[in-house]
């Protein structure tokens, strides 16, 4: 009888023909270290009803029935430094250039609940991000800008319930009430103890002040998102594609039975909250991840906490791609990593994306290289015909099978933080901190012994790397701040700022008082963040970390 | 007292500032505990004087200084001139992060003996250290 000369035709024939062909000697592994088969075939898939369809749970392929043959996603660059001044000249020019909604990056002493003449803000004012004392700042901030047309994310955490309250009252100086203004504020504070590390009190008492400020928007502003529960910073700090998709949607959760403890209706506050994750460069990786994500957080709401409205239900997310897959080195390069990066994005199903501009592994980025960034999402969108058809990677076979390996890896650490008694007491006890300073330093010396490539770093260097132009912040900024400040305090009544935080921190002593009415009138009154932030100390103390690493 | 050799390097690995991106100094940190070093880690959110402060009473051969929040041309020269003004000039002062090429010279003449961009490989600066602190003579 004679052998066919075909190709081989079953699994087995083909495992014996990749047996004898020759291998590259690469460990064949995600960036998160999850082994790699050479081959996946229809025997890697899951039963079908975890693939389903798009808009029907549990949502693998999608949030929406039409995804982006309704609508593309939201272009959304995260920008700001400075003063209010150069910050809302920053979000005219990229509201001029097409984006659709507007991104607040603050600098470090307001997100660390620090006045711009604070002795640790030296330096720092305007740095990363814009600065906002006051409630004069916030109105500068949005000057021009009709915040009831346009969706307003401010990435802020630990004061975020002061800043909301600072836009609140902007807003409603432009006579716009809290009911019209749509948008996000980050107020994910769990993370910060986890990754970002931006603290103003010990992690009850934030647990209660973001409650509040939950509550609060349940019922004054149902078109705002109150948190958006990120796994961005996470992945920064070095986590694996599982840890950022587990510590996220543990965080996420904890903030729902925290919601559901206060005696909300799971149903009243879970269509508002959303999610921000990081897109790596391991591109089937973090696909998996966004499916993954949405599946399991479509389960855990309809089946541990029982909604029954199917918006509870639904994943919607922001993405960044990876500041920290930047190279200092080459920095053209990252302009190819950013677009693979807003890619896996996209595939992913992403509702709003930012992509990093090639300049930021050396400082905040230029006009030219922000232009750069929001092309490379238009020419995702116009050009590659990838938003064609809904979900083109639905039923891949590594796709799917990495989508249930992510989804049981996070299962897994789910079970671990349960047995430590919840994620707030895994957080006391450092666990998800000290799972991510593994991983990062693993995969940091798995790129110092050569084993991952960077190119530009460890592989294909280049000699006198081109000296990028970068953009300068003026260190005239840091003063004109401090005058903007010390006008404001020189004009307001020096006595309505002392009658609100003394009503603030009555507030603050009481459980169970809602703090946000007492914020909102100390934001009319003029106070700054830092002496709010301060007033709340005076009740709640600080936090003190203990480093693991 | 102990004789040249013997002694271990002790690193005060610093973070001034208030950013809190941390994985660059935990993980030079541990490589270099690694690398076997002693390693004192001043967790986030340092003032120039409390890292003064903890290089002299550790006692301490090298400080390395993260910055990832573009206040390094604020808080580097101060650290430097409140060590001088303390009497210590024989600590190694060392600073890594996001610092634009065009202000590594300004940093250098201040006295920062290097500067170590993203991307730098742990052991280059395990043996920097090694290299140029190796001649200080032990107290």
């Amino acid at each position: 009888m004679m052998h066919p000369v075909t190709a081989p035709s079953t699994f087995e024939d083909w495992q014996a023909a990749y047996g004898l062909s020759a291998e590259r000697s690469e460990p064949f592994k995600t960036l998160s270290g999850e082994p790699v088969k050479a081959l996946y075939t229809e025997a890697d898939l899951p039963a079908s009803a975890a693939i389903g369809l798009p808009g029907v749970y549990p949502f693998t392929r999608g949030v929406y029935p039409s995804m982006y043959r309704g609508r593309l996603w939201t272009v959304r660059q995260f920008a700001g430094f400075g003063t209010a001044e150069e910050t809302n000249e920053r979000f005219h020019y990229l509201l001029a250039h097409g984006q659709q909604g507007l991104s607040t990056a603050f600098d470090m002493p307001s997100l660390m609940g620090h006045d711009s003449d604070h002795a640790l803000s030296l330096g720092e004012v305007g740095r990363e991000g814009v600065a906002i004392d006051t409630l004069d700042d916030m109105q500068t901030l949005f000057e021009g800008i009709d915040v009831g047309e346009v969706s307003v994310s401010m990435t802020i955490n630990a004061p975020a319930a002061i800043m909301l309250a600072f836009y609140v009252v902007a807003a409603e100086r432009q006579g716009i009430a809290p009911d019209r203004l749509s948008g996000t504020i980050q107020a994910d504070i769990l993370k910060e103890y986890i990754a970002q590390k931006e603290w103003c009190f010990p992690v009850d008492p934030a647990m209660r002040l973001l409650g509040d400020m939950v509550e609060w928007c349940s019922t004054d502003m149902p078109r705002w998102h109150p948190v958006s529960i990120s796994g961005y910073h996470i992945r920064e700090a070095g986590a694996t594609a599982a840890q950022e998709l587990a510590f996220t949607l543990k965080d996420g959760l904890t903030y729902v039975e925290e919601a559901i403890e206060r005696g909300l209706d799971v149903d009243d506050f879970a269509p508002r909250l959303s999610f921000f994750f990081n897109a790596q460069i391991d591109f089937f990786e973090e696909i998996a991840k966004y499916r993954a994500a949405r599946r399991i957080w479509a389960r855990e709401l309809r089946e541990t906490f029982g909604a029954c409205n199917p918006k509870s239900w639904l994943m919607r997310f922001h993405t960044q791609t990876a500041g920290v897959s930047l190279t200092a080195q080459q920095p053209l390069n990252n302009i190819t990593r950013t677009a693979i990066e807003a890619l896996a994005g996209v595939l992913g199903g992403t509702q709003s994306l930012h992509t990093n501009s090639y300049d930021e592994a050396l400082a905040l980025p230029t006009e030219e290289a922000v232009q750069i960034a929001m092309r490379t999402q238009q020419v995702i969108a116009h050009e590659t015909g990838v938003t064609n058809t809904i979900d083109p990677l639905g039923g891949s076979y590594f796709v799917e099978a990495l989508t249930d390996r992510l989804e049981e890896l996070a299962y897994d650490y789910f079970r671990r933080i349960d047995e430590l008694g919840g994620m707030v007491e895994a957080v006391k006890q450092n666990f998800p901190q000290r799972e991510i300073a593994d991983a990062s330093y693993e995969l940091q010396t798995e790129i110092d012994a050569g084993e991952r490539v960077v190119v530009g770093v460890n592989r294909f260097q280049s000699h006198g790397d081109a000296d990028i132009q970068t953009l300068r912040i003026d260190p005239a900024l840091e003063r004109k701040q401090l005058d903007r400040l010390q006008g404001v305090r020189a004009r307001r009544d020096a006595v309505a700022v002392e009658a609100a935080l003394a009503d603030l921190r009555a507030a603050a002593a009481h459980p169970r008082t809602n703090l946000m009415p007492a914020l909102l009138q100390c934001a009319r009154a003029h106070a700054s963040e830092g002496e709010i932030i301060v007033a709340l100390q005076d009740i709640w103390g600080r936090y003190l970390e203990t480093p693991v690493y | 007292m102990e004789s040249a050799g013997v002694r271990k390097l002790r690193v005060v690995v610093a973070k001034p500032g208030l950013d809190g991106h941390d994985r660059g100094a935990k993980i030079i940190a541990r490589a270099l505990r690694d690398a076997g070093m002693e390693v004192i880690y001043t967790g986030l959110h340092q003032t120039p004087e409390q890292i003064v402060e903890t290089v002299i009473q550790e006692d301490a051969d090298a400080v390395g200084l993260s910055i990832l929040s573009g206040a390094h041309m604020t808080l580097v020269p101060r650290i430097v001139d409140l060590l001088r003004e303390q009497g210590v000039d024989d600590v190694l002062v060392t600073v890594g992060g996001t610092i634009p090429g065009h202000d590594i010279p300004e940093l250098k003449r201040v006295g920062v003996a290097a500067v170590f961009t993203p991307g730098a490989p742990l052991c280059d600066i395990i043996d920097f250290l090694l290299e140029n602190v190796g001649e200080r003579t032990p107290a």
